[in-house]
């Protein structure tokens, strides 16, 4: 994975010229709410097979980022191609190739395990014939074979998580997008959620992009890490690269108040935080 | 067929839970023994020659199909602050068919406080029709209205997009619908400017149809295939704008 980050385009984003098949390749990517620029032209491209992290705080642009990259939100100015669509004029071709587990809870608590699977499985037309196998293999790998047929409603954060990841890898997608996995799970689920994401690009190939605030999770798990800051990318690199660009000893929070300067605790609104504290409620 | 694999998943969901679902079936039979009985005695409501409870009977199915089917926007909201929304968006399915499958299954539910409420009103003498055919009409009927009322609430929170504000415009929109309809009396009794609304009310159409397949002597005034093709032609355009803005939730 080490040549990957040999392709992160330079500061001036000369993304134009970079090799075109890439996952995830955006342009200039910027999304304005009135006066507010949410994410502020943003160039990045992700390799096969790359873990790619968007760390920040709270209302840094993550998921503003994540959105328009996975077609919920449309950007103001700016592209993006992802697995080899543009998200914007083929947002129908981009939803078939990816994968995308949101911050909030997404399994249906009243169904089961299995028929949350069974759903997506629908949704992304999955052959009759293949269907009970690629639901058997997923929730194997999954470690949830003996809870398939459980309420989801009963099921701890850790095995959510879980769920939703084997709901979104089904239908083998190009690109997973993962926003804030791990957030209001106890270290040992996340421990386990960063597991199976590892396991999964190694499985696949499958092209991981997460946000995350957690810097621990971006240095464990990243192979390149995107620190974002008000909107804008601050700083690309691998978090080695990052932490020894400020000096020995240096670890990813220096990095970040290196790119952050002054404000760095503030940042994210009101609906952020009552929205990430209703993930961790459920999921805890 | 993503459509019907929206109302399969919802279908399971009662399945798993049905008491919520017989609970709220039983809110038209209050209406029916209760109201309905009341105001029968008091022969204030000039229905011609057919009894007052056979007029109502229909009626209070399609109120309640369409009270149920309101409150359908409430779990869109609620799917959203959780993050179902979020997810099925970016599933290839097209949003169309996201909509149209939720608001089938909303038809789907109401077809069980349509069967409570045949039983009811045979159980009191109301001369329901039981042959196969009407009753495959009145399904047809029951699933088509209740879908519209659906869809017209998904269409509502898409826009006000939070519970309290939803909780307060169905408050506003329920019970007038209601009262401006045929449900409870004819028309005729009206004042006219509460009979235009009650000509552009969806429900109308709905109750007059009901009441033309469900019991005998009461014609539709425009013919029931005029009705259902008002709630067909008012489902389509519902859809069409549900699927527009379905997808600010997750903006």
């Amino acid at each position: 994975m080490t040549t990957v980050a040999g392709r992160a385009p330079g500061p001036s984003g000369t993304v134009g010229a970079v090799i075109r098949d890439a996952p995830i390749v955006t342009n200039s990517l910027t999304r304005r709410y009135g006066s507010i620029t949410a994410a502020d032209s943003i160039d990045l491209e992700v390799g096969s097979g790359e873990i790619f992290g968007l760390l920040g705080p709270n209302g840094a642009g993550k998921t503003t980022t994540i959105k328009m990259l996975i077609t919920l939100l449309p950007p103001t100015s700016g592209t993006a191609r992802v697995a080899g669509a543009d998200i914007v004029r083929e947002p129908g071709l981009v939803r078939r190739r990816i994968g995308y587990v949101p911050q909030l809870v997404s399994a249906d608590g009243s169904l089961t395990g299995r028929e949350n699977l069974r759903l997506s499985a629908r949704l992304y037309h999955i052959h009759a014939a293949s269907r009970e196998d690629a639901i058997e293999d997923e929730l194997a790998f999954m470690g949830l074979a003996d809870v398939a047929d459980r309420m989801v409603r009963t099921y701890s954060g850790g095995m959510v998580r879980r769920l939703e990841l084997a709901q979104a890898m089904l239908h083998r997608p190009v690109v997973l997008f993962l926003d804030e996995p791990t957030v209001g799970l106890d270290p040992t689920a996340r421990a386990a959620v960063w597991e199976r994401v590892r396991r999964l690009r190694d499985r696949d190939e499958t092209t991981i992009l997460l946000t995350t605030h957690y810097m621990d999770e971006a240095d464990e798990l990243c192979d390149r890490i995107g620190m974002m800051h008000a909107g804008r990318l601050a700083a690309i690199g691998t978090p080695t690269e990052l932490k020894d660009n400020i000096g020995p000893g240096a670890t990813l929070d220096d990095v970040f108040a290196d790119v952050g300067g002054a404000g760095l605790e503030i940042g994210g609104t009101f609906r952020d935080v009552s929205r990430t504290r209703r993930t961790a409620k459920r999921l805890g | 067929m993503d459509t019907l694999t929206i109302t399969r998943a919802e279908l399971i969901k009662i399945r798993h839970d049905p008491i919520e679902m017989i609970s709220r079936a039983t809110q038209p039979l209050l209406w029916l023994l209760v109201f309905g009985q009341v105001l029968a005695r008091t022969r204030a409501i000039p229905t011609g020659s057919l009894p007052y409870m056979d007029y109502l009977a229909p009626g209070v199915l399609a109120q309640s199909a369409q009270f149920s089917a309101i409150f359908y926007g409430l779990a869109v909201i609620w799917e959203r602050d959780l993050g179902l929304v979020q997810k099925l968006l970016v599933t290839p399915a097209s949003r169309g068919s996201l909509v149209l499958g939720k608001a089938l299954a909303g038809g789907a539910r109401a077809l069980v406080q349509a069967v409570i409420v045949y039983i009811a009103a045979a159980a009191i003498g109301v001369g329901v029709r039981l042959d196969p055919l009407s009753i495959a009409q009145v399904a047809v009927v029951v699933i088509l209205g209740s879908s519209l009322f659906a869809t017209f609430s998904l269409v509502i929170a898409c826009l006000v997009r939070s519970r309290e504000r939803f909780m307060g415009i169905g408050q506003l929109l329920t019970m007038p619908l209601f009262f401006a309809s045929s449900a409870v009396y004819p028309i005729e009794l009206m004042p006219d400017w509460l009979r235009v609304v009650a000509n552009l009310n969806p429900l109308t159409y709905m109750v007059d149809a009901l009441r033309a397949l469900m019991v005998n002597g009461a014609p539709s005034p425009r013919g029931v295939g005029v009705d259902v093709a008002v709630l067909a032609i008012v489902l389509v355009v519902l859809v069409a704008l549900g699927a527009k803005l379905y997808p600010r939730l997750a903006q």
